[in-house]
């Protein structure tokens, strides 16, 4: 299992030329945040620069990864190795974090230009590079240190951005957000502590070979597990999340939907496999809430009027389904394929949501600007005139309904595929529930933008990109589904 | 040699079509004309060379892989040509008139766009070449149809785009279910393999039959059997030009075809008749076909009594299929050709009607004949080709069907064509006698409920030829359906592939 994390020592030295990768790759986006911070760009064009050489960097990571393998940086500082490796799931996370934050990057000037926010927009630049700096530690990181360190700065930056639209909602429900994120991150300590103190390391590798199933071992991980539960929504600790990114803008609930609250599932699935590995309870207890969370977020996408508690809901929902794949990827007696099936529709749905859910949240965007109201009713008429954001949002919801061809449906594919052959009949009826759930709520939308006895409005016309942008994340999450051999076979093994 | 190319490009070429019209101005009508008749027309001439491709004996396939153990296959074979040529010969027809009737019409572009999609998919369809890559284009073909039943924006007919979705999604999730079984069970089968499913008889007879009833009850309520058949004729809001290419082509024969590929291709006849699956099927059908009927003689308005009979008429592929023999094959195969042209044009008359008389309702049809003699001609034609008269196609669909069920020794099935037939007569020839016999507005009695003349001709061009041209294609099928190439002639080139391996 842990393996496939790339948690093993079998490494070649990196090239001269991935260490620049490297440094590139954790240090320009805080670099350029910072930059923006003091110029302020308005412009798409000098935001797409920064971003170039940021995804050549990581680029070259991958590209190195392919030749050499599994890569690993180690340093001593003050008596405590740090370690860094980037394995191929590390890649794969790194080239769709850096993506979809460049194209969230990207959306933002224009988004700021038409919604004209307040003085505190200078530090959302800051922040967005701090979170992609630490997102790509969270997900190259081999010891607990810096991954606390990672998940504690992405965290901070997270509510950072969420509070800044300034709205007495926002940071209403940007507060209450931080306080549980503050009491995920206590969790989360508390059981990296507990691990350090009976183990004495805190290298996830010497973990892995250390670690015994005792009782200490166990409420060390229900801790760290309901510190990332709650970090990362999953239902029934979701409840924050919504008022969060009803009154965020529009790229901030993008970031944060796409790639955060992944981060903690990441972590969640990795320190599980060191921790409980062959354990029937905990992942089998995930797996019951999954079932639940696709059930209660598609009820509540279902009855929603507004669009971005629509699309926050949905989030909850399609977690649901990585909730479900747990017993498959950590449990006891998993066959090589359903198993390796299972770790590759999870992985797969990881991504093409990251990407549908940022393209979606952009068209939503899009379209509430445009209407200048954030109701479903409000679209009442739009595909008249607003037919490319609609297209992208259907695109988008193609993608978590999980029908061809996209991301979501290889990745349910895959899925499913691995619980008939695991017989997990329950949670077959999850999934395919699902499916028509999620195209209960999406069609909702659709049906009030049909209409075309609707009056008509005068439209905020859109800044240029905004919608290309979008455009460009949705048919990336099919193209994502189409040539899946692709991105998986960096999945597979530990590399070349 | 395999020109792997070809599948692809023919795929292609509505894809793109879709894709360029997306990207153009809404206004931009003239250029978006000229796409629409380009890509169609290629489209035909790209058939016409795989039609050829394939009775000089090549099979070409692109493939490429998805994940592990799951292909993207797109093969031309003899019966997926067949129903891409259908396709895209209606599809010329169709985007003709839908040019005619939407002119000055709202949300065009919209309109062309998801039409050109929907083409795409029911290409994908014909060619898929196992059944992953069915599905792929199946559910796409779903998403693409419901902004065209949706088109007009009104209440009744969002209400009719919830009632389609609804029965169309749940089928989908039901066929990726079996799907999937069948993928755990057997991995990757392609529909060229000759074996088909019997290796796996012996230890898994209920997985098989289960797996069965999960695929052809996914692909009956696209292919409208009762009691899976409420979306269509709700479905009727939906702008005439996409009545007819729902109802010939894409939906309700996606279905259909869907039907032959599981039997023929994936179980293998014999291993279908070894399960039992064939008398339920037949069963089915026969009772969608007389209830079609039935409810199609209640019916006061024209398009509500085509939907009906559509849904009687699909079931005769079905039928045909699960006859099990040569006869049977033939027709079944014919029929899914034969069917297409002929309902294709009742509906471009239907259109017709509603456009330049603003007629809907059958009583309002009193002496159309002498008001729109070549509309009402190409109605008469589609309406006795239903019944099954010669010289007509469907009297020759009907004609092997019956055979097929006498070859068979199903007797009862006979009765079935017989009724079927006189119900057809029951609910067709009356609305024929109004048109020709009856003395209405068009003799100085009463008026056309909304008369607005379109044209120099009785209706406008565009309307008119389709209509025209469908109807001559139809008898055609019929009177020379001893030719090659013909819809008969290649209708028993696959059937004799399936019997004579």
């Amino acid at each position: 299992m842990i393996w496939r994390f790339g948690l093993y020592d079998n490494t070649f030295d990196p090239l001269w030329m991935t260490d620049w990768a490297f440094a590139a790759v954790l240090l320009l986006p805080m670099v350029f945040g910072a930059l923006g911070a003091v110029f302020r760009p308005s412009r798409l064009l000098p935001v797409a620069l920064a971003c170039l050489p940021i995804l050549l960097a990581g680029g070259v990571m991958v590209l190195d990864y392919q030749q050499v393998g599994l890569l690993r940086w180690q340093w001593e500082v003050a008596g405590i190795e740090l370690t860094l490796r980037l394995s191929g799931l590390s890649a794969l996370m790194l080239l769709i974090t850096q993506w979809t934050a460049a194209a969230v990057a990207v959306y933002t000037p224009g988004y700021l230009r038409l919604t004209l926010p307040n003085a505190s927009v200078r530090w959302l630049w800051p922040l967005m590079g701090l979170l992609v700096s630490a997102l790509s530690l969270i997900w190259l990181a081999a010891d607990l240190l810096i991954l606390y360190a990672a998940l504690e700065s992405m965290g901070l930056a997270a509510v950072g951005m969420l509070l800044l639209s300034g709205k007495s909602a926002a940071l209403q429900a940007g507060m209450r957000y931080l306080l549980l994120a503050l009491v995920g991150s206590l969790a989360f300590l508390l059981g990296v502590a507990l691990l350090m103190s009976q183990w004495g390391t805190l290298d996830l590798i010497a973990l892995e070979a250390r670690v015994e199933p005792e009782p200490l071992t166990w409420v060390a991980a229900a801790l760290i597990g309901a510190g990332l539960a709650l970090k990362a929504a999953l239902f029934p600790l979701h409840g924050w999340l919504t008022p969060v990114h009803e009154n965020a803008w529009t790229p901030v609930s993008a970031l944060h939907a796409a790639l955060v609250i992944k981060a903690s599932l990441y972590i969640l699935m990795m320190l599980w496999g060191i921790l409980l590995p062959e354990t029937l309870f905990a992942p089998r207890l995930v797996a019951w809430l999954g079932m639940l969370a696709i059930v209660w977020g598609g009820l509540v996408a279902w009855r929603a009027d507004s669009l971005k508690t629509l699309i926050a809901s949905s989030t909850v929902g399609q977690l649901g389904y990585l909730m479900v794949a747990f017993p498959l990827v950590l449990g006891p007696n998993i066959a090589p394929l359903p198993l390796s099936l299972a770790w590759d529709g999870f992985w797969l749905h990881l991504m093409g949501h990251a990407l549908a859910k940022a393209a979606m949240f952009m068209a939503a965007g899009n379209l509430i600007i445009a209407t200048g109201e954030s109701s479903l009713k409000a679209l009442a008429g739009t595909s008249r005139r607003l037919p490319l954001s609609l297209l992208i949002f259907g695109m988008a919801a193609v993608t978590l309904m999980g029908l061809p061809p996209s991301a979501g449906f290889t990745a349910k594919w895959l899925l499913l595929q691995s619980m008939v052959l695991t017989q997990q009949w329950l949670a077959v009826a999850a999934l395919l529930a699902g499916t028509l759930l999620t195209a209960a709520y999406v069609f909702r939308v659709f049906r009030y933008s049909f209409d075309e006895t609707a009056p008509r409005h005068d439209y905020q016309p859109l800044a240029p990109g905004m919608d290309a942008v979008a455009l460009c994340l949705a048919v990336a999450a099919f193209a994502l589904g189409l040539l899946a051999h692709f991105p998986l076979g960096l999945l597979h093994g530990g590399g070349a | 040699m395999n020109a792997a190319w070809l599948p692809l490009t023919t795929l292609a070429t509505s894809l793109f079509a879709a894709v360029i019209i997306f990207s153009l101005p809404e206004e931009a009508r003239r250029v978006r004309t000229y796409i629409n008749l380009l890509a169609a027309v290629a489209k035909i001439l790209l058939v016409i060379v795989m039609v050829g491709r394939v009775s000089e004996g090549y099979e070409d396939t692109f493939s490429f892989q998805i994940v592990g153990g799951v292909d993207f296959v797109l093969r031309a074979d003899a019966l997926g040509v067949m129903f891409a040529g259908l396709s895209s010969l209606l599809w010329l027809c169709t985007t003709i008139y839908a040019i005619g009737y939407l002119e000055g019409a709202a949300n065009r572009k919209r309109f062309f766009g998801f039409f050109s999609l929907c083409v795409t998919s029911t290409l994908g369809i014909a060619l898929s070449g196992n059944l992953f890559t069915f599905l792929i284009f199946y559910e796409m073909l779903t998403l693409s149809t419901y902004p065209l039943v949706v088109h007009a924006g009104s209440a009744k007919a969002l209400a009719a785009g919830r009632v389609y979705l609804r029965y169309t999604l749940t089928a989908g999730v039901v066929l990726l279910l079996g799907v999937v079984l069948l993928y755990s069970l057997t991995n990757d089968h392609s529909f060229a393999s000759e074996q088909g499913l019997s290796p796996y008889l012996d230890d898994h007879r209920g997985l098989l039959t289960l797996i069965f009833a999960l695929l052809v009850g996914g692909l009956a309520v696209k292919a409208a059997m009762v009691p899976l058949h409420g979306w269509l004729p709700r479905a009727m809001v939906a702008p005439a030009p996409v009545s007819a290419l729902l109802h010939a082509v894409a939906v309700v024969k996606a279905g259909a075809f869907g039907i032959l590929r599981v039997i023929y291709d994936l179980y293998g006849i014999e291993l279908s008749v070894e399960l039992g699956v064939t008398t339920v099927l037949a069963v089915a059908a026969s009772i969608t076909i007389i209830y079609g009927s039935l409810r199609a003689i209640a019916q006061e308005e024209l398009k509500p009594r085509l939907a009906f009979s559509t849904i009687s008429q699909v079931s005769y592929v079905v039928l045909g299929v699960s006859l099990f023999g040569p006869f049977g094959t033939i027709g079944a195969l014919a029929h899914l050709l034969h069917q297409g042209l002929m309902k294709v044009t009742l509906f471009f008359c239907a259109g017709n009607y509603a456009e330049e008389l603003g007629v809907h309702r059958l009583d309002e049809m009193d002496g159309a004949g002498k008001r729109m003699p070549l509309t009402s001609l190409a109605f008469t034609v589609g309406a006795l080709g239903m019944i099954g008269l010669p010289p007509t196609a469907g009297f020759i669909t009907k004609w092997y069907l019956g055979m097929g069920a006498i070859e068979a020794d199903m007797y009862w099935v006979v009765a079935v064509l017989v009724a079927s037939s006189t119900l057809n007569a029951i609910y067709f020839l009356p609305i024929v006698h109004r048109l020709w016999f009856r003395e209405g507005p068009a003799h100085g009695k009463g008026q056309w409920p909304k008369e607005q003349p379109l044209g120099r001709l009785e209706t406008h061009g565009w309307l008119l030829w389709p209509a025209v041209l469908t109807a001559v294609i139809s008898i055609g099928a019929g009177l020379l359906a001893g030719l090659p190439f013909s819809p008969l002639d290649w209708a028993t080139r696959v059937a004799v592939g399936e019997y004579l391996p």
